[in-house]
């Protein structure tokens, strides 16, 4: 075979390999500009008691969760026993960003799948889902010590996920 | 089924004998569970049309109004990646296209609204990329790959010429060819 062959067979092989890794990409998974920012801050009514509110403030100087979650949002369902079983290891405390839903069905939906929030606040509107660049419900951060966001999890937590970035980031953290 | 038939057929068959009864239920039932998979669908996809309706600016000025249109239309809607805020109506499009109508109430500039965008979502959220170090290749890509198609199809194109105008033959290629031409004759001729 000539040389000159092997030129086309080498570029449409360099474009079949693009093509295959793109296969494996989620497009769905924006990386967050907000990585190794600051977490923007929010106080807000607590959602068992909104007489009550929790703001970033008041998690200073400990590593902690935000968990953004919905009782209409399908793939919640999906990741919450994972985290009902580490709100129970009390690792982390993990907060819960009830994102546009209406308060008395995210107690309900709390109330019949498990309550692993050490805290639930409300953003009725999705104001500080937007500050926290949410887009696609479940979506899981970490933020540490010093109110830096250090991680994001779009999507579903996954039990992968979690023992492998999630929780060996979080000891790492919490020991620095 | 069969013991609906009957009641089905008086309802709905206006005449009919006792033999031609069953078929006619039978018809008549398939008329009715026609219509109520129609209804169900109409039902069932009604949503679809109601979101279809197109996004209405809500200003009243209408500056303002067409500056957050322009807006919109720039930026991205994370949930549909192929809408603008401006065409989708997911959740967050409407919540992102409220913040676009706030802050430009509030006296923002289209580019302090869009820096505020970009520094929530990244540069993702922009339906024009920025050019960066990170996107020259995207930029400059397509005029790259045209380049390196110009070059090889000029390479292609003098290799072809230089082919055509062959040198011409010696004078002993000359014989060899005649030689070859009254061999092949022979051979013909034999």
């Amino acid at each position: 075979m000539s040389k000159k062959l092997l030129i086309p067979l080498g570029v449409f092989v360099v474009l079949c390999a693009f093509l295959l890794v793109g296969l494996w990409r989620d497009p769905r998974e924006v990386p967050s500009p907000l990585i190794g920012k600051p977490a923007p801050s929010f106080v807000l009514a607590q959602l068992h008691e909104p007489a009550k509110t929790l703001g970033t403030a008041d998690l200073k100087g400990q590593v902690w969760l935000l968990n953004v979650w919905a009782s209409w949002c399908v793939s919640c369902r999906e990741e919450h026993p994972l985290l009902v079983e580490l709100g129970k290891a009390k690792v982390v405390p993990i907060v819960g960003l009830n994102y546009k839903d209406e308060s008395a069905a995210g107690r309900r939906w709390l109330a019949q799948y498990g309550d692993p929030y050490n805290v639930s606040v409300v953003d009725r509107d999705g104001r500080v889902g937007i500050d926290w660049g949410v887009y696609g419900v479940p979506e899981t951060f970490v933020v540490d010590k010093a109110g830096m966001i250090r991680y994001k999890q779009i999507g579903p937590i996954t039990a992968e996920a979690l023992e492998k970035k999630i929780l060996p980031l979080v000891r790492e953290l919490q020991k620095s | 089924m069969s013991a609906a038939g009957p009641s089905q057929g008086a309802n709905c068959a206006p005449s009919g004998g006792s033999a031609a009864a069953p078929a006619a239920s039978v018809g008549a039932h398939h008329a009715r569970r026609l219509v109520l998979l129609l209804l169900i669908a109409a039902v069932a996809l009604s949503p679809l049309i109601v979101f279809a309706a197109d996004a209405v600016p809500t200003e009243k000025d209408s500056v303002a109004a067409s500056r957050a249109v322009k807006l919109s239309e720039k930026l991205r809607c994370l949930v549909c990646q192929n809408q603008t805020i401006a065409d989708s109506n997911a959740e967050l499009a409407q919540d992102l296209r409220r913040q676009v109508h706030e802050q430009i109430a509030a006296g923002k500039s289209d580019d302090q609204i869009v820096e505020y965008m970009v520094a929530r979502y990244g540069d993702f959220v922009l339906y024009q990329p920025p050019v960066k170090a990170t996107t020259v290749l995207l930029w400059a890509g397509p005029a790259l790959l045209l380049l390196v198609g110009v070059f090889g199809l000029t390479r292609v194109l003098r290799g072809r010429r230089a082919e055509a105008e062959a040198p011409p033959l010696t004078a002993e290629e000359h014989e060899r060819a005649a030689r070859l031409l009254a061999g092949s004759q022979g051979k013909d001729l034999s």
